[in-house]
């Protein structure tokens, strides 16, 4: 057990599997000699040659192809996009071909697509994306949204050997930001299980990725100033998503915020808020409430970044407005 | 930078000096619209909402809910559009003037364009505006539903604690602990067997619509009362055994402040008088007929003293005044009040009459009926309560005969009116000699502020009223 920085536990878990298990390779634009965009395969070429850390052309269709045909003759890629941003490029090999695969042929794909993601930075409109809900719409995808170093790798390995293909959702501000224990050992995390990051009895905030912290940071400051005691429940993974921690925790607290990057509408906290609508309707004690990013590009100006990506202020006053209601 | 409006507590009565927010309806940073209910107050007089004085957005939340502040301070500021809340407000030139109606020349034309912008926080002219019932307690959420069904427990039972005094899961589920009896949370304090100065304000007698509608509930939460009030008011714990405890609504704690503050302002001295209504008795028998049938309008002997009193009072301006610092107001007309019994004899409200003096007694008689049902159904508006300068309370229609009213401040004086009870009477008869017949008699009170009305004024008052009663003239 050592403490890593979440993009170290990527990098680390990576470098494990491929360890570990033959069949998997990494490919993408720039991952071999110069180490990819952010780092994560730094060094792997060196330890696995160049046939398994392959420098694609700069087509992202190129490379989601090559890993669907790789992945049915018996591979386990790994792909990585520069940027999440970007996988629009792929959308008809991983939508048309990899999701359907399964279900018309019956082959299955076992790809893992490295997507890093989200904003903070003023990466500006195509650096800054969280598209996760687009693909959780397709049926046939998996999504992983890992929030600390331990889950990313544990999360990327349980990718990595599974039979679908899996977009994996590596939030770009956490990478050097977050830090925290990670096993030294090969494990995997499982899907479509939640982790309860904060315990608590008064309002339950449902999230993914870098908004823990945010919410985490709004639930101290609530816990001190107002006495509010919040919940907040990781989802880990997408698709599938943990319905039940999310419902038994709506019983719970009885008041739920549901907050994510992404934008708002169609954003996949509103997949979150009507299943509690639906099946945890007694249990409420006030309106299923959103934050979300606004319908619009994010911005570049760091001013403007901060007013269009949910800040710790934004979930207070939301969590806040819950917990008097 | 566009104006800002700030906004203020209102006046909600003469005899108001202070508000509590009950409820904020729009947050910092809502959008609102002139006009449209931003917040609720209680006063000793009403509960009611104050529209918005201005389009905007609420930049500013200056007084927080369940505080108690004097009229006219500033409670929140409404900024123009998406004005930030952080500067320090240059303060529109007379919050008065705010929003004008941007009339580059002044157009002669008949009929301004829109008069949206409400100066003050007047209430919309239009709909009456339910005065609010409810607080939003009646809102029950999904889970309190399914509690209270579980538990057989009726949450209107349940004291709120969410916004606007919603029974929240919390509550509910405290409530069913405490073992579903219907409890009071935050008893204040023990009230006093009879108050005694609310005894002699008694209720008008106009007709009763049947009894008054369950009013709202207290607000959520009682003014944080760490005014150094050196009364050592008994705190209330458990009730005896035998007792129950129930909590003290903002309109009895209004009523019990206003009546205390009454009492320590003015120095009230009571005469009565003896009034033979020979003459109103079968007027009124022939004229109440009349009345019911072409108007609809039920004819009371209140609506007849009311009449005298105002003709009355023209003689008499201080009685009709009021000591105002080291200057005595005196006016040209009369806002006359009326004393109205709410929620079974638990609460009280004095509705004004404006400008009494333009009614006759069909007016009168109609206005009465008319205040004390808006009184009794809570669509008073704010203004209703106001302005009164003279009151009359009628605790006779349960046969009292005699009475000692408290004045309703700032006025100097108030009349109370007595069952109308036949007696025997000395009368000459044509001869001139003293014989002993039988008189619908009538008691009335003049209890006045004796720093400005002397004892010589008041009976040269009730004098000339009596005059007026027993002399009537169609």
């Amino acid at each position: 057990m050592a403490e890593k920085t979440y993009l170290q536990a990527i990098s680390d878990g990576l470098r494990q599997e491929m360890r570990a298990d033959k069949r998997v390779f990494v490919i993408g634009e720039d991952v071999g000699v110069y180490g990819g965009a952010f780092k994560v395969t730094l060094g792997f070429q060196e330890e696995f040659g160049a046939w398994r850390v392959i420098d694609s052309p700069l087509s992202e269709t190129a490379i989601v192809g090559a890993c669907t045909g790789a992945a049915i003759m018996g591979l386990r890629p790994v792909a990585e996009m520069q940027f999440a941003d970007f996988i629009s490029c792929a959308w008809d090999q991983l939508v048309t071909v990899a999701a359907k695969q399964h279900y018309r042929a019956g082959t299955p794909i076992p790809i893992t697509v490295r997507l890093p993601s989200g904003g903070g930075f003023s990466g500006g409109p195509f650096h800054s994306q969280n598209p996760e809900s687009s693909f959780a719409h397709i049926p046939g995808l998996k999504i992983v949204c890992p929030a600390t170093p331990a889950d990313a790798k544990g999360l990327l390995a349980t990718a990595i050997q599974d039979a679908n293909p899996c977009l994996f959702f590596e939030h770009k501000h956490l990478y050097r930001r977050i830090k925290g224990d990670v096993p030294d050992e090969r494990y995997e995390v499982p899907f479509g299980k939640a982790r309860i990051h904060r315990e608590g009895t008064d309002v339950s905030v449902i999230t993914w990725g870098a908004m823990v912290y945010t919410a985490e940071e709004a639930a101290n400051q609530l816990a001190e100033s107002d006495g509010v005691s919040v919940e907040i429940v990781d989802l880990r993974t997408l698709i599938p998503w943990d319905r039940a921690a999310v419902l038994e925790s709506a019983a719970k607290t009885s008041k739920v915020l549901v907050l994510h990057e992404d934008t708002r509408t169609g954003g996949f906290g509103a997949e979150i808020a009507a299943t509690i609508a639906e099946e945890a309707f007694e249990d409420l004690d006030g309106p299923v409430k959103r934050i979300a990013a606004p319908d619009a590009p994010v911005p570049f100006s760091p001013p403007l970044e901060k007013a269009y990506i949910p800040q710790i202020e934004d979930v207070l006053a939301g969590i806040k407005d819950l917990a008097e209601y | 930078v566009a104006d800002s409006v700030d906004v203020v507590m209102p006046q909600m009565g003469v005899s108001v000096s202070e508000g509590t927010i009950t409820k904020w309806l729009k947050q910092e940073g809502e959008e609102i619209q002139a006009d449209e209910p931003l917040l609720e107050i209680s006063t000793d007089k009403v509960d009611t909402e104050v529209p918005s004085p201005g389009s905007g957005v609420v930049t500013q939340i200056l007084v927080q809910e369940g505080e108690t502040v004097d009229v006219g301070t500033k409670l929140a500021v409404i900024g123009a559009e998406a004005a930030a809340a952080t500067e320090p407000a240059p303060a529109a030139p007379a919050a008065e003037a705010a929003p004008e109606p941007q009339a580059a020349e002044p157009a002669p034309a008949p009929a301004p364009q829109a008069p949206a912008p409400a100066p003050q926080a007047a209430p919309p002219q239009a709909a009456p505006q339910p005065v609010p019932s409810g607080n939003g307690r009646t809102f029950v959420s999904p889970v309190v539903a399914r509690i209270a069904a579980e538990h057989g427990v009726d949450p209107t039972q349940v004291e709120g604690s969410g916004r606007g005094g919603r029974v929240t899961k919390r509550d509910i589920l405290a409530f069913v602990e405490s073992g579903a009896q219907p409890s009071a949370p935050e008893p204040v304090a023990a009230t006093p067997a009879a108050p005694p100065a609310a005894t002699a304000e008694a209720p008008a007698a106009p007709p009763t619509p049947g009894p008054p509608p369950p009013t709202a509930p207290p607000p959520p939460a009682p003014p944080p009362a760490p005014e150094a009030r050196p009364q050592a008011e008994p705190v209330a714990g458990e009730p005896a055994p035998g007792e129950t405890l129930e909590p003290v609504t903002a309109m009895r704690r209004g009523i019990a402040e206003h009546m205390r503050r009454s009492l320590d302002t003015s120095a009230h001295v009571t005469s009565a008088i003896e009034v033979d209504m020979s003459k109103i008795v079968p007027l009124r028998q022939r004229l109440k007929k009349e009345y019911q049938d072409a108007y609809g309008v039920n004819l009371t002997y209140l609506a007849f003293v009311a009449r005298a009193t105002v003709d009355t009072l023209r003689d008499y301006p201080w009685i009709n005044g009021e000591l105002r610092g080291d200057k005595i107001a005196t006016r040209n007309y009369v806002n006359l009040g009326f004393a109205v019994e709410l929620q079974d004899g638990k609460g009280l409200i004095v509705p004004v009459i404006k400008h009494a003096e333009g009614l006759n007694l069909l007016g009168m008689a109609r206005s009465i009926a008319e205040i004390a049902e808006r009184a009794r159904n809570k669509q008073l508006l704010p203004d209703d309560v106001q302005g009164g300068t003279f009151t009359i309370t009628n605790p006779g229609g349960y046969g009292t005969f005699h009475g000692t009213p408290v004045i309703s401040q700032p006025q100097a004086a108030i009349l109370g009116t007595y069952a109308v009870v036949k007696r025997p009477w000395v009368v000459q008869d044509a001869l001139g000699e003293d014989v002993i017949a039988i008189r619908p008699i009538m008691n009335l009170t003049l209890t006045y502020d004796h720093r400005l009305v002397d004892g010589a004024l008041a009976g040269r008052f009730l004098r000339d009223l009596r005059e007026r009663l027993q002399s009537w003239d169609e």
